[in-house]
């Protein structure tokens, strides 16, 4: 135990608790601050599966036609034609997420510069560092899987009303059921949304270094990548900054997956290449920048004060 | 047990000498008052003091160096900046919970209880409430939390009067028991008067005078002079002397009380007047340096 803090028999005991347990403590109420403080991060996925969800229901009215024109195709693409909008469904999702982790991250350390509410939350005995790291955690531990619970559950509830207009308009229940099948592996699925925050992990770095550094306009400094590649192209005719800007927002895909044959499958287990992943350059390199990318921005909190 | 020990103190920004060489100790169980024109230095030295900046020279907080152990030294110490600072988005419930989770000194109940007495209710927004009511909050919180060392930057800042006192009252009867040790700035000089123990003035990032209020009550003489005796008290070498309603007010350090009451009528001198007295010697480059 930690004899530092026993000194003072009146303390409380959560006094006498080990650093660590007050440390995750500290990490886990920063987490749910964050989290009231932006709703949007359980909203804005939701939204829009509500969205998608709706979208579906329309055109599900059609859907006993188009079904029995499916079932005249080939398996493959009987397959690649029912899976589509579940597809589309988890891109919808995935993207908006990364949408909202962008904007959050942009104003993650800047609002409470901004509002001065940065000087409540620095009399509080919570580290700099576990400031940071909360916000970093958003995006990158706390919205995947809660955009994995939403798409799943949206994949059923579309599952659901498929099979209800479906058994109404009279096609029999073994055409329908096997499409079961049809939805996306749950752990393609996980194994797409760690990939994808791995990849995707110095942008949310970036951003939020951005947002601790900036005085004002953190959104035109976050494009100072796009600015930079412009330039580029515009001097010297080349896009070398373009294709790492672009492989860093969509590299993932290539290192990530085996493209599929027919265009517009899914994913199947069989064409997820985590080796791959694993020894691709750009991931490490850009976990690295990640972690450098934090660490400035653990420091800069600690150097700047309101603005 | 000594709180606050400063040494060789110092912090500029870029050609501005915020802090010049500050050397300050402040013990247990002390109010002190720090006041200062406006860029002296006070919030310079008590962002120093509460690890929000950095610094030349030697600082201890309750044993600690404040820029290298902050989050460590925020178990001790509390702070209210102005009453702009709690996050305005925050409902009180949600700042109840937040700093019960991360703050292992706080006493909810305590703060539930302060609260029972406003008219802040949990439910409400920091942004619905007025300056007063969030200030009522801050009050609360701090009031809940065990700290060894409460700092406030012009805690009463856009306040209106009765907040101020209601304010400063609460901080003397509910929360000040001797052990605690509180600082804090204000342009309000004449309404910390009767609540420090100690008085710091500071100028230019340097301490003009600091010492107790006793101490002040034994060395500093106010004499409103008999127009016959004006000139005699003037060889008297007063350090500052104001016109009021046509009668001369003159200042004196260290003067005997006796000489003094031969030339007209004696009091101890209100801060805000040895203030002024300080400042505009200093302005006037005549003797403040003295001090």
């Amino acid at each position: 135990m930690n004899t530092q803090s026993n000194v003072e028999p009146e303390s409380p005991s959560s006094l006498n608790k080990p650093p660590a347990a007050s440390a995750s403590r500290a990490m886990y109420w920063s987490i749910r601050r964050e989290l009231w403080e932006n709703r949007s991060i359980c909203f804005a996925p939701l939204a829009v599966a509500g969205v998608v969800l709706l979208g579906f229901s329309f055109s599900a009215i059609q859907l006993p036609q188009r079904r029995r024109a499916v079932l005249m195709l080939d398996e493959v693409h009987q397959r690649v034609a029912i899976q589509m909008p579940y597809d589309i469904a988890a891109a919808m999702i995935i993207l908006a997420a990364f949408i909202v982790g962008v904007i959050y991250c942009l104003d993650a350390l800047h609002g409470e510069r901004r509002d001065r509410s940065v000087l409540f939350w620095k009399s509080m005995p919570v580290s700099d560092l576990t400031a940071v790291l909360s916000k970093a955690s958003i995006p990158m531990l706390i919205m995947p899987p809660l955009i994995f619970v939403v798409i799943i559950a949206t994949h059923l509830i579309m599952l659901l009303l498929s099979t209800v207009i479906l058994l109404m308009s009279g096609l029999n229940a073994p055409t329908i059921w096997p499409q079961i099948r049809f939805l996306p592996p749950p752990l393609v699925l996980v194994y797409g949304l760690t990939v994808i925050v791995l990849w995707h992990a110095p942008i949310y770095a970036w951003l939020l270094l951005v947002s601790g550094w900036a005085r004002r306009a953190t959104f035109l400094w976050a494009l100072l990548p796009v600015a930079i590649g412009i330039f580029e192209r515009v001097a010297f005719g080349s896009s070398h900054f373009g294709s790492f800007v672009r492989y860093r927002l969509i590299g993932w895909f290539d290192e990530g997956f085996i493209p599929p044959t027919v265009s517009g499958a899914h994913i199947e287990l069989m064409q997820l290449t985590p080796g791959k992943f694993l020894s691709t350059p750009g991931l490490w390199i850009g976990l690295a920048f990640a972690a450098g990318f934090l660490a400035a921005a653990v420091r800069l909190r600690r150097y700047r004060g309101p603005i | 047990m000594t709180v606050i020990e400063a040494r060789g103190l110092r912090k500029v920004f870029g050609t501005s000498i915020a802090l010049d060489g500050v050397d300050l100790r402040v013990d247990e169980g002390r109010i002190l008052g720090i006041i200062g024109p406006n860029g002296a230095g006070k919030s310079t030295a008590l962002n120093a003091i509460l690890g929000l900046t950095p610094y030349e020279g030697e600082l201890r907080v309750l044993g600690r160096n404040p820029w290298t152990e902050r989050a460590l030294l925020m178990r001790d110490v509390c702070f209210i900046a102005d009453v702009t600072m709690l996050p305005r988005w925050m409902r009180v419930s949600q700042v109840l919970d937040y700093v019960a989770g991360v703050h292992p000194r706080f006493r909810r109940a305590k703060a539930e209880g302060f609260l029972a007495k406003t008219a802040v209710r949990p439910a409400s927004k920091v942004r619905e409430m007025s300056k007063g009511m969030a200030t009522q909050l801050h009050l609360a919180l701090v009031m809940a939390i065990d700290a060894k060392l409460l700092v406030l930057d012009e805690p009463t800042l856009g306040l209106d009067i009765l907040y101020r006192k209601h304010f400063y009252d609460s901080l003397l009867n509910d929360y000040f028991d001797h052990k605690r040790t509180i600082i804090m700035t204000t342009h309000q000089v004449e309404e910390i008067q009767d609540v420090v123990t100690d008085i710091l003035f500071i100028n230019r990032g340097r301490i003009m005078l600091n010492c107790s209020m006793e101490e002040i009550e034994k060395r500093y003489l106010e004499v409103m002079a008999h127009p016959e005796h004006v000139a005699a008290a003037r060889l008297l070498a007063p350090i500052h002397e104001r016109q009021v309603l046509g009668r001369s007010i003159l200042l004196f350090d260290r003067a005997d009380r006796f000489q003094l009451a031969a030339l007209g009528e004696v009091r101890t001198p209100s801060i805000a007047d040895l203030f002024i007295a300080m400042m505009g010697n200093e302005a006037g480059e005549s003797q403040g340096a003295a001090v």
